[in-house]
């Protein structure tokens, strides 16, 4: 396997409660991955390690290394934003920032310094908005708030908005459970039309979307990782007994 | 399934309505009898030269000249309150919800602040007079801005406290994601966020500086001269109003309604000023 991540003896603690125990596990490249478990274990713990926002919480220890091609972004030397450059995420709910649908998409290329002119922020945002399949809908408006889009609308946004900043990987912490149907199944179509360009990680605790988008599965339960492997082979024939319960709703 | 009015449940519906809106009518119907007064007995002594000039000799005996005094010793006044007031209450506001923010002396400030809010102006200024005494200060423009600066405090922060926690903390996570740093997250996104509440405050506190007439009473003082130094006494449009209203003479007691409405103006150029503000920069903020 190319994997992209790496995860090597990953402790986590809130205060004195542990979230994660001695995790390691290996991400592949290019691929969709999925955490899956049930609430609690310990799935969003292990995405937010990934792009080092545990530390936004007081009280929090972390302890083993996070690879990203070899290097470990918890190593001193790391600077904290280029790893979250290269590490997108897609929150729960759409959160859009204070700003226009325009400036939603260039002000994380603007922060980097990404763009020369303004004639190419103009049309790296068109393009991603086009890559999320939002533009057709917002071309007209680009100057309007972005809290004028609905909500599914505002995830695509925020999508659109993580890829202008050419991630590496996308994190996905259950970008689909504040959606409507409809919203949820763009968002799906999205993450698997990209996955050939990114390295993608998805945490879901709706084992049929999970079956939908992964290529590699990991199952988590009470902050351990139980099971990982690719997904035919973990949804076909799981290996442990805590995974064939899960697999058939027994929890 | 025909509604019958005479019901309890509709009876008692009606009746709370009719309440609600006799309460209406009554504050309305007040607004509008203060607005007719000042209009309607003001209007007429509200002359160019009224803004332009200051008083000359026997204006207080209806003789010639205007409140040019009192109008820029009130603008002088206001401001600074509002500029001295905004220095500490946005670190106050901010210290509140970052590090105060579950704490018992986060309650125990917010407690002070609301006891200090309801404190009538004219405590502060006796207060600010007493100092004065003590320090061997007389009645100033600078004494003037210090106190209303104190009166206009509690309501600035209390009003900026509410900005502040309202700000999703969602708003924060979503800009680190994309890599910004923590100052970028302050000056590009949580400002905009909070700008207009914070424009919102600002303005509310000038409005209500610049009416305080018990607060200047004794600090500010009271002139015909145009205020030029900190360390002199200034007029101010709330005690020109007190003064001509309370002289004997019907010319002067027009202006003195003249003074009202020009004050009133100003509160309301001021109020309009902030809505229309609040509502360009509110445009993107999240709700």
């Amino acid at each position: 396997m190319n994997s992209h991540i790496q995860v090597r003896n990953l402790n986590v603690f809130y205060g004195k409660q542990q979230a994660l125990k001695e995790i390691n596990i290996e991400i592949p490249r290019q691929q969709i991955t999925v955490i899956m478990g049930p609430s609690g274990c310990g799935k969003t713990t292990l995405l937010k390690s990934l792009n080092r926002f545990l530390e936004l919480t007081d009280g929090t220890q972390i302890s083993g290394q996070v690879l990203v091609d070899g290097q470990d972004i918890y190593a001193s030397a790391v600077d904290v934003t280029e790893v979250r450059k290269r590490v997108g995420l897609l929150a729960q709910r759409p959160t859009p920032l204070p700003m226009s649908i325009y400036e939603n998409v260039s002000y994380g290329m603007y922060i980097h310094q990404m763009r020369k002119d303004k004639r190419e922020y103009k049309d790296a945002v068109r393009h991603y908005l086009e890559l999320a399949g939002l533009w057709e809908e917002v071309k007209k408006r680009m100057h309007d708030p972005a809290t004028s889009l609905s909500i599914g609308q505002q995830q695509r946004l925020c999508l659109a908005r993580g890829l202008a900043v050419e991630p590496e990987i996308i994190l996905g912490d259950e970008p689909t459970s504040a959606l409507d149907p409809i919203s949820s199944q763009h968002i799906e179509k999205k993450l698997l039309e990209l996955k050939s360009q990114y390295t993608t990680v998805v945490v879901t605790h709706t084992l049929r979307q999970a079956k939908r988008l992964a290529e590699h599965v990991i199952f988590m339960y009470l902050g351990e990782v139980v099971e990982a492997g690719p997904a035919q082979e973990v949804f076909n024939h799981p290996q442990q007994e805590r995974t064939r319960q899960y697999l058939e709703g027994l929890f | 399934m025909l509604k019958n009015p005479w019901k309890r449940r509709h009876i008692i519906e009606s009746l709370v309505r009719i309440v609600m809106i006799l309460s209406f009518l009554a504050v309305a119907g007040s607004l509008g009898l203060i607005l007719w007064t000042i209009i309607s007995r003001g209007l007429p002594a509200l002359t160019w030269e009224m803004v332009t000039q200051t008083p000359k000799g026997g204006f207080y005996m209806g003789k010639a000249g205007g409140v040019l005094n009192a109008i820029l010793g009130s603008l002088y006044l206001a401001s600074g309150g509002t500029l001295l007031a905004l220095l500490f209450s946005l670190p106050i506001a901010l210290y509140l919800q970052t590090y105060l923010e579950t704490s018992a002396w986060g309650r125990y400030v917010r407690l002070a602040l609301d006891v200090l809010w309801g404190i009538p102006s004219i405590v502060y200024g006796a207060f600010g007079f007493t100092l004065m005494i003590a320090l061997g200060l007389r009645a100033s423009l600078l004494a003037g801005i210090l106190v209303l600066a104190l009166v206009e405090l509690p309501i600035m922060t209390r009003a900026m406290d509410e900005v502040v926690r309202r700000m999703p903390r969602d708003l924060e996570q979503a800009a680190l994601a994309l890599g910004s740093t923590r100052l970028e997250v302050s000056l590009r996104v949580v400002t905009r966020q909070m700008l207009p509440g914070i424009v919102t405050a600002v303005l509310l506190a000038f409005g209500r500086g610049i009416g305080d007439a018990a607060s200047v009473l004794f600090t500010a003082g009271y002139t015909d001269r145009l205020p030029t130094s900190l360390l002199r006494p200034t007029a101010s449009l709330p005690l020109a109003v007190l003064f001509q209203l309370s002289t004997p003479y019907p010319e002067v007691r027009e202006r003195g309604y003249a003074s009202a409405l020009i004050l009133t103006i100003i509160v309301l150029l001021v109020s309009f000023g902030s809505r229309w503000i609040s509502a360009r920069l509110n445009k993107y903020t999240i709700r």
